[in-house]
Parts: C-alpha cells; sequence; structure tokens
C-alpha cells in the first residue's frame, strides 16, 4: 500500500514544474529573431533571483513584451482547459468527454461573441468591457454543458454514446451559429472566425486581462480542487459515492461551474482550442493512475506544457506565417480520440 | 497500537450492551409511482423487524418481491412512505451523507470502474467519510484498511488491478472496503450473485465471523435460500411488497410457505444442527 502523500504530490508537481519551465525557456527562444538558449536561459535565472531588473540585452523586448506574454495566455488556457477535461471526465463518467467535443468550448465562443455585440451597444470603460467577453463565455458555456447533458440522457440514466453524438451535433449547430454572427451582426470577419472556431492564441491581450484569467483560473480550479477525493468515488457511480459519504449534488453543482467558468476563461481569449483537455488528463492518467488528488494539478501543469509546446510549433513551423494552434492540438488529438473511442468499443 | 485498531474503534454508541436493539425497522412502507398522479407501480406494504449487534438478517424472496427496495429504504436512500427506521436511534434516511457513511456501509452489486485502480486504493476509498473535504491519507487509514483487507482473507490482492481479479476476489476487496469504513451497520445486496458455490460459502461464513467479532449487524438480500437458513439468525420473506414472516430460519422455512412464495414443489428438513436445509424438486 503506497497511499499518495503531500511530500510525493509536491515533489512529483516539482518536477512537471520543471519541465514547464524548461520548455517556456525554449520556447521564448523559438521564433522569427533568433536568441541565444544559454544567454536567454541565463538573464531569465538572474530575473528570477532577483539580481537583475530586466533582460537588458536587444532581444528583451521582443521576449518579454511579445511572446512571453502570449506564453502566459497558453499557460492559462492550456492549464484551464485540461483541468477542466479532467473534471468534465469525473462527471460525466465518460473517458472522452472534453470541452471541445461536448460543443461546451463552441458554446463559450459563442456567448462571447454574444457578449461583444452587446458590449459594442454599451459605452462601458476599456477594463470593465473586457471582462464582458468571459463572462459571456462562461454564460455560454454553462448553457451548453446543461444542453448537452440533457440531450445524453436516456431513461434517467446518462448514455454515454448519445452524450458525445450530443455534444458532437451541438458543437456543429454552434459553429454555424458562429460564422452567422461573426459574417453578418459583426462584419465580416474571417481571421476572428477562424480564432473563434480553430482556437487561436495570436491575438494581444492587456495584461490586466492575463491577472484576471490568472484569478479566475485559481478560484476555480482550486474549488475543483477540494472535491477531488470525492471526484475519485464518483468515478464508480453515484450511488456508490452517495453511500460513501459523498454529497453528490453538492460535488456535481460545484464541478459544473467551475468547469464552465474555466472552459468560459480559456475560451474567451483563445477560441475553442480542441482536444488539449481530452489529451492530457489520459496521459497524466497513465503516468500518474486515476487518483484525482494528483491528476488535478498534473493536468493543469501538463496542460500548459502542451499548449506552449503546441502553440510554439504553430508559430515557427511555417513561419513566417502563422497556423493557429487549435490546428496543432487537433492534428494530434484527433488521431488520440479515435485510439481511445475504439479501445472503449472493443 | 496494532491489536487496538485490529477491530473497529468502538464508537461511543456501541458500548452499550449487546442485547440493545441496534436496527429497527417500524412499519415502514414505501411506494413508488414513475409519475406522482398515477397509481404507484409498486408498493412495499408495512413491514417492522428489529435487529441487534452481531445478528445477520437475511431478506428472502423472489424477483420483484420488493428485497432490494427494502435495503435501499434501511440504508437511507429511500425516505419510506410511513414508518421509520432507526439505526441506535437516529433516522437513517436523516443522517447527513458522512455520518450515515460511518454508520452504514453498503456492499452493492458489482459496478463497472470507469479507470481502473489497486485493491489497496480501493479499500482506502472506504476511508472517505472520516476525512474533511481534500485530504490524505493518514497511518491509521493504512493500518485499517490493511486489517480489512487481511480480515476478509484478501492481503494478498493489496497490489492486484481490481479489474484482472476474479469475481470471488473482486467481491472480498468490496467487502473490505466496506469494513475500512468501521460500519455499525453492514448491507449487501445479493452479493452471492455471480459467484461460485466454494466463494458464496466462503462469503457467508466470512460474514458470520466478522458479524460475531466486529459486532456488526448484517442485513443481506439474497436468492439462496440454504445459506439464508445457514447462516440468518432472522429471516425477513417477502413477497410481491408484502411481509409474509419475520423469525428465525427454522420458523419461517415452512414447506407450504417456501412453496408458495417461490412457486416450486420442494422439501423442508432439519439438520442436525437446528438449520432448515432445502431442496427443490424439478416440476416433472
Amino acid at each position: 500500500m503506497r497511499p499518495l502523500t503531500l511530500g510525493r504530490l509536491l515533489f512529483r508537481c516539482g518536477i512537471l514544474a520543471a519541465l514547464l519551465f524548461v520548455v517556456v525557456v525554449v520556447a521564448l527562444k523559438m521564433g522569427a529573431v533568433q536568441v541565444s538558449l544559454y544567454g536567454l536561459g541565463r538573464d531569465l535565472i538572474r530575473v528570477l533571483l532577483r539580481q537583475s531588473s530586466a533582460i537588458s540585452t536587444d532581444y528583451g523586448m521582443i521576449v518579454l513584451d511579445i511572446r512571453l506574454p502570449r506564453i502566459l495566455l497558453g499557460i492559462v488556457v492550456g492549464a484551464s482547459l485540461s483541468v477542466a477535461g479532467a473534471s468534465f471526465q469525473a462527471l460525466l463518467r465518460n473517458p472522452l468527454a472534453d470541452p471541445y467535443v461536448l460543443g461546451v468550448s463552441s458554446g463559450a465562443a459563442v456567448g462571447a461573441i454574444v457578449a461583444l455585440i452587446i458590449e459594442n451597444h454599451l459605452a462601458l470603460s476599456p477594463e470593465l468591457a473586457g471582462l464582458i467577453t468571459p463572462i459571456g463565455a462562461f454564460f455560454g458555456a454553462a448553457l451548453t454543458i446543461a444542453a448537452v447533458f440533457f440531450l445524453g440522457r436516456r431513461d434517467g440514466h446518462i448514455d454515454s454514446s448519445t452524450l458525445l453524438l450530443g455534444g458532437i451535433i451541438t458543437a456543429s449547430f454552434l459553429s454555424a451559429i458562429i460564422m452567422f454572427l461573426m459574417n453578418t451582426l459583426a462584419g465580416s470577419n474571417l481571421r476572428g472566425t477562424v480564432f473563434w472556431l480553430m482556437g487561436d492564441l495570436s491575438t494581444p491581450q492587456p495584461r490586466s486581462l492575463l491577472y484576471f484569467l490568472s484569478f479566475g483560473f485559481l478560484v476555480a480550479a482550486g474549488a475543483i480542487y477540494t472535491t477531488a477525493s470525492d471526484l475519485n468515488l464518483l468515478l464508480a457511480g453515484e450511488k456508490e459515492a452517495m453511500h460513501l459519504g459523498v454529497d453528490v449534488p453538492r460535488v456535481r453543482i460545484v464541478v459544473y461551474l467551475a468547469a464552465s467558468i474555466l472552459t468560459g476563461l480559456a475560451v474567451s481569449v483563445s477560441g475553442a482550442i480542441g482536444y488539449v483537455g481530452l489529451l492530457v488528463p489520459h496521459v497524466m492518467r497513465l503516468i500518474f493512475g486515476a487518483d484525482h488528488r494528483m491528476l488535478l494539478p498534473a493536468s493543469a501543469l501538463g496542460g500548459a506544457i502542451a499548449i506552449v509546446i503546441a502553440d510554439t510549433l504553430a508559430r515557427t513551423i511555417v513561419a513566417p506565417s502563422e497556423l493557429p494552434v487549435g490546428a496543432m492540438t487537433a492534428m494530434a488529438g484527433a488521431p488520440l480520440f479515435i485510439y481511445l473511442l475504439r479501445r472503449r468499443l472493443t | 497500537m496494532s491489536s487496538a485498531l485490529r477491530t473497529p474503534i468502538p464508537s461511543s454508541e456501541q458500548t452499550r450492551s449487546a442485547s440493545d436493539v441496534r436496527l429497527s425497522v417500524e412499519q415502514v412502507s414505501y411506494a413508488y409511482a414513475p409519475n406522482p398522479s398515477q397509481a404507484p407501480l409498486f408498493t412495499l406494504e408495512a413491514l417492522s423487524f428489529h435487529a441487534k449487534p452481531g445478528e445477520i438478517v437475511a431478506i428472502l424472496g423472489p424477483n420483484a418481491s420488493g428485497k432490494s427496495t427494502l435495503l435501499k429504504l434501511i440504508s437511507g436512500a429511500l425516505e419510506p412512505l410511513s414508518g421509520r427506521i432507526f439505526l441506535n436511534g437516529f433516522v437513517t434516511h436523516s443522517l447527513p451523507p458522512r455520518t450515515r457513511a460511518q454508520r452504514i456501509a453498503l456492499v452493492q452489486q458489482e459496478s463497472r470502474l470507469l479507470f481502473p485502480s489497486r485493491a489497496w486504493e480501493f479499500v482506502l476509498q472506504g476511508r472517505h467519510p472520516y476525512g474533511s473535504g481534500l485530504r490524505f491519507d493518514t497511518q491509521d487509514d493504512v493500518i485499517i484498511a490493511t486489517n480489512a483487507l487481511t480480515q476478509v482473507g484478501a492481503d494478498h490482492l493489496s497490489d492486484r488491478w481490481m479489474d484482472k481479479i476474479s469475481g470471488g476476489e473482486k467481491q472480498r476487496v468490496i467487502l473490505a472496503r466496506a469494513l475500512a469504513q468501521q460500519p455499525l451497520l453492514l448491507l449487501l445486496d445479493e452479493p452471492t450473485l455471480h459467484l461460485d458455490i466454494g466463494a458464496q460459502v466462503d462469503l457467508l461464513h466470512n460474514l458470520r465471523r466478522l458479524a460475531a467479532e466486529n459486532r456488526y449487524t448484517v442485513v443481506v438480500v439474497t436468492h439462496e435460500l440454504n445459506l439464508a437458513g445457514e447462516y440468518a439468525d432472522q429471516v425477513v420473506l417477502l413477497q410481491k411488497g408484502k411481509c409474509l414472516r419475520v423469525g428465525p430460519p427454522a420458523s419461517v422455512f415452512q414447506r407450504e410457505l417456501l412453496e408458495q412464495v417461490f412457486q416450486a414443489p420442494l422439501s423442508v428438513e432439519m439438520t442436525s444442527s437446528g438449520r432448515p436445509r432445502v431442496t427443490i424438486f424439478s416440476n416433472t
């Protein structure tokens, strides 16, 4: 018997955090302007150790003002989507659940676009206006997951394949709505449409929004983490969990709301990036096991690593042009989804 | 230290004398209707029985007689239409989930796990009601879970995956998880289903021993007349939602009564130990 201890949890998270740091340094180096990896690493560690206040070399501006904000945004988005995916998988008792596959990301995108349109008609201060999109995205996400949940029910039980099918249909319907809204109401904007449909991190976001996103992530992911040991029992079914002392309705509402917030936050700045919420929790489960006390933080760090790698590839692989990051995650994620689906059917 | 933890720590309620009634089911009835405006599809008519610590109660009856409904009522998952069920003086349905799980453990018909886990992880889940919110398992939890596995003779399964062991082995691990809950009341819903005869006798034998050692009150729903006759202290005989008889096996196992309930010709004889044994004849 080797139960999970706080020490082992922190040790494993430390390894993942170190890996994330390495990935971030490499991502900072990669790009149209070449930067020496050694010099960059040395400067970053100096800044982190507060021995110097800034990277004063000539590439400092590119690295700190262009690449770093985008990477930080990717970290929050990837962590949010992965934690949301792991939560949906436990909540719906479906290993193929993920905000994108269930249509929740598309719902959040519609919510965000509607919020943008409403915002144009209200004269709001810029700080307030920036917060309208995430809130709209949250409501879009929450409504969609409620609808998909309803579609997936049969005789009072959630039927796994009906749920997935319901999610896929919902996603394609909502994509059509996105297409419509982006190209009629908001004026023809092909790039914007791609942003919401495929997921993209190239739009620069104000620093205040990054703080808001990080805060939202910590609150929502923290709320889910308080139910981590309850989620372990929920995997065996709601009735069994109840008999082991889990307050099932409370856990369900906490996880449902918090996962919708996470999806809404991520989608409001990056559009519907697919498969991260599916792929990352599965890889983490293979490495660390299905215990959510370990799985949730591992997924957050793993999701950050995955998105930073995917986005770095997206902006360098066809340089000087760029791919949306969602194209990269779909290329890796869709085959894995099919693999998992087939393994379940046999 | 370890000897103190071998048997579940007695709660203050448990230190009362063993002759006290622990579980009391008083005039409990239930009706199930898919739609409140319609006549109920199924009703369980008022029934009563009482059980002491260390006693095994078997609920017997053909399919759709209300056995599982009665068990759900006792577990507190369902609220009775009338009457009340007390466990040491507390109404089981009104207990908060965590408190209820500290007093009542339910072994259900085997459920599929979404992601595989090891047997020890599974047994440690029985300690969940004793933690609050996010918790890590303490040294005591590990000792209690280890002892639970030992008590059901499954310590060698500790590191095995739950989806890679046999039905009988799995049933033992599930029972160990229930023991790790340190309950006052142990409920089992058809635990012998899918088990071969050896494993069935083994399980009931274990239950008998555990009930005596740890002073559990055990309520078991089963189809196995002879196992109930051999191991139960009391039998509750149900038919179509009606309680036909409650009492020791020797008084409930009457040939005419059982033939009428189970719709099969049979004979009942008493063994040397005073336990009834049922033989079912083929209809031809």
